[in-house]
């Protein structure tokens, strides 16, 4: 198991609330961590994420299960004892410490000599683009800075994991952007696995080797973000990473025939599964018909036609009363123009496109 | 009017009635102590219109020459004062810090409940409460009855009548003054900074030294301030529990005024007692200001 840096077994954990009930935070909970990877915990408030990164940290103390790192056993060892640094959500400077001090936080605790603590401090700060800036407080430093702090303190003592809660989420849209990008060329550079905490898909997708998407307490699905924005095991997966077409229904042949009578085409080898399934077509893969179009296609009443930039997104119903939301190009305006006349549009789809999703593999 | 003329006729309104009152009931005396201090004891009372320094000469042991020979006396009373305030100081935050962790912690509910348990002495008359320590530490009181009932001593602790009794009586006394300024900064304490410590490596002993000791201090030097300026100049907890045996300044001022009816040598150790105080709050402005300006800086 060398390849792995973080092993998860069987982590379990429930709280109780105060009507004195108890809500399962992680349920029985196997995950691995490569060496090297960047791994994101994706899911919405109360999923269990943040409960995950802390039981990993060990502010949090499991029911049952065992956490191992880098093969030893780290279930019951202290917070301070763990090869193991968190950059929080609110970056936790120390306000009474300057940058440098900060920074030279953690390997002050280990003793390490001060005219090699500066040495390290000052190649860590550089690290983040904060050369020389030991001597300022951190409340004179902007959000972005703060943040570049938070993570050089962090990595300085350079530790087998680096566990980021949410840590961009108070930072305003471009800075998150620009720091997205940053984060993950230092992976790479320190050659170290992070664990991302966020709730944010975008930043999960744009980031991360692989994303574990979690509800519930448990792992609903731990791939790369390309299979899991593809190819989602159910619909909890597919309606939280990016917007979705949901078809319920059964198949029969190519078809996909939904409750409401709509047929949904996919390609037949993708499953010889029959019965009951979920056919997910995103709006982006939606166009608009042409003259004589070979493709299958969706007729839809318009309700809304919203410009968002680069694209055109249409908001409808099909006869059957089911909403669908397609994403156009917006190159395309002369066809938008005629649409916006009729409040109709014929959206085409590829079958090769729409991806089925099995009620076995449901959570 | 413009509006700043507008501001300062509403800031004068505002401040007339307190400025006044201070004027008056606290310069003013202040100003006639000062000036007492500078005149002679009169013979049976009173004073006399002389300049007459050798008050001040005499608090430091070296009085007029011409009565008296070198007597530190009053050093000593100084120092012991000084001391037993500062044990007090020393004693009420050993109580008060833990307790304001403890409470910080507590729900919202809970946590109100007690910073009203800590102010409710303020409800009884402060004698009385202390009557009722002489109850229990006297000789034949509630400590000494139930430790020789139980056989633990054969005769009766010399509890009351000693300095111990008067710390204790004062921590009693002082702790809300403690506890309020140090729970204020003890609840204000981020947490999260804590376990970012833990997180760097850091064990709880070394987390508490290094974050949540200096992130609390404010709170301590405010309480030991607090705290330490009456319980330096307080007589009432040395007459009670200290009986006729131990002399603090603020038994000295009193008897010098009223037994002694020494009235400018009293006056002149109430302005030394004064002095220091004034020096531990200017110590204590100029650094809070100068965190005060860092903050503001900092923002």
């Amino acid at each position: 198991m060398q390849d792995s840096i973080v092993r998860l077994e069987g982590a379990s954990k429930a709280f109780a609330t105060p009507e004195g009930g108890s809500v399962t935070a992680l349920d029985a909970i196997d995950l691995q961590v490569r060496r090297n990877e960047f791994l994101t915990l994706l899911g919405p408030s109360g999923c269990g994420k943040t409960t995950l990164l802390q039981a990993i940290s060990g502010f949090v103390e499991l029911d049952g299960g065992r956490i191992l790192i880098d093969g030893e056993d780290m279930t019951d060892r202290p917070p301070y004892r763990r090869p193991v640094n968190t950059v929080f959500q609110n970056y936790a400077l120390f306000p009474h410490m300057t940058v440098g001090e900060n920074t030279a936080y953690a390997l002050e605790v280990a003793g390490v000599a001060k005219a090699k603590r500066r040495e390290q401090v000052a190649a860590a700060l550089k690290m983040v683009g904060l050369e020389g800036m030991e001597g300022r407080r951190p409340r004179q430093l902007s959000g972005g800075q703060q943040q570049r702090v938070a993570l050089a303190r962090a990595i300085i003592a350079r530790p087998k994991l680096l566990l980021l809660d949410e840590p961009l989420s108070a930072l305003d849209k471009n800075l998150r952007q620009a720091m997205q990008i940053e984060l993950k060329t230092l992976q790479h550079e320190l050659g170290i696995s992070f664990i991302f905490v966020t709730h944010d898909q975008q930043e999960a997708l744009t980031m991360s080797d692989r994303v574990a998407v979690l509800s519930g307490g448990r792992i609903q699905q731990l791939d790369t973000p390309r299979a899991i924005y593809d190819h989602p095991v159910n619909s909890f997966v597919a309606t939280f990473i990016g917007a979705s077409n949901l078809f319920d229904g059964r198949i029969d042949g190519d078809r996909l025939m939904a409750g409401d009578g709509t047929a949904i085409h996919h390609r037949r080898n993708q499953s010889t599964a029959s019965g009951a399934a979920t056919a997910l077509i995103r709006p982006e893969q939606f166009f608009l018909a042409g003259e004589g179009e070979p493709f299958p296609t969706l007729d839809v009443d318009l309700e809304a036609i919203v410009f968002v930039g680069s694209t055109f997104e249409l908001f409808g119903r099909t006869s059957a009363g089911k909403k669908v939301i397609a994403e156009i190009p917006a190159g395309r305006r002369g066809l938008i123009g005629e649409i916006e006349r009729t409040r109709r549009a014929r959206l085409a789809y590829d079958p090769a496109a729409v991806h089925l999703i099995h009620p076995c593999a449901e959570a | 009017m413009s509006i700043a003329s507008r501001r300062r006729v509403q800031l004068a309104v505002l401040l007339g009635p307190v400025s006044l009152f201070l004027a008056v009931f606290f310069l003013g005396p202040l100003a006639i102590m000062m000036v007492t201090s500078f005149l002679a004891p009169g013979l049976y009372g009173g004073v006399e219109w002389t300049f007459y320094p050798h008050n001040f000469g005499r608090i430091l042991g070296f009085a007029d020459p011409m009565f008296e020979d070198f007597d530190p006396v009053y050093i000593a009373i100084f120092i012991r004062s000084v001391k037993i305030a500062a044990l007090t100081v020393l004693a009420a935050l050993l109580v008060c810090y833990p307790a304001a962790f403890c409470i910080a912690r507590l729900s919202e509910r809970w946590k109100n409940f007690c910073l009203f348990l800590i102010t409710l002495p303020f409800f009884t008359s402060l004698i009385v409460r202390l009557f009722v320590w002489v109850l229990i530490l006297r000789q034949t009181g509630l400590v000494n009855e139930m430790l020789m009932s139980t056989g633990m001593i054969a005769r009766p602790l010399d509890l009351i009548y000693t300095d111990g009794a008067i710390i204790l009586g004062m921590v009693y006394v002082f702790i809300p003054f403690m506890f309020m300024p140090v729970y204020a900064s003890v609840e204000k304490l981020d947490w999260t900074l804590v376990r970012a410590s833990l997180d760097l490596g850091a064990g709880p002993i070394r987390t508490f030294w290094r974050i949540i000791l200096p992130l609390t201090a404010p709170g301590i030097i405010g309480g030991a301030i607090i705290v330490f300026i009456p319980a330096l100049g307080n007589f009432v907890v040395p007459a009670v529990l200290g009986g006729a045996k131990v002399m603090m300044l603020g038994n000295l001022i009193e008897q010098q005024f009223l037994a002694a009816r020494n009235w400018p040598f009293g006056s002149a150790l109430a302005m030394l007692v004064m002095s220091v105080m004034l020096v531990l709050l200017l110590v204590y402005v100029f650094a809070s200001s100068r965190r005060g300006a860092d903050a503001a800086l900092n923002r």
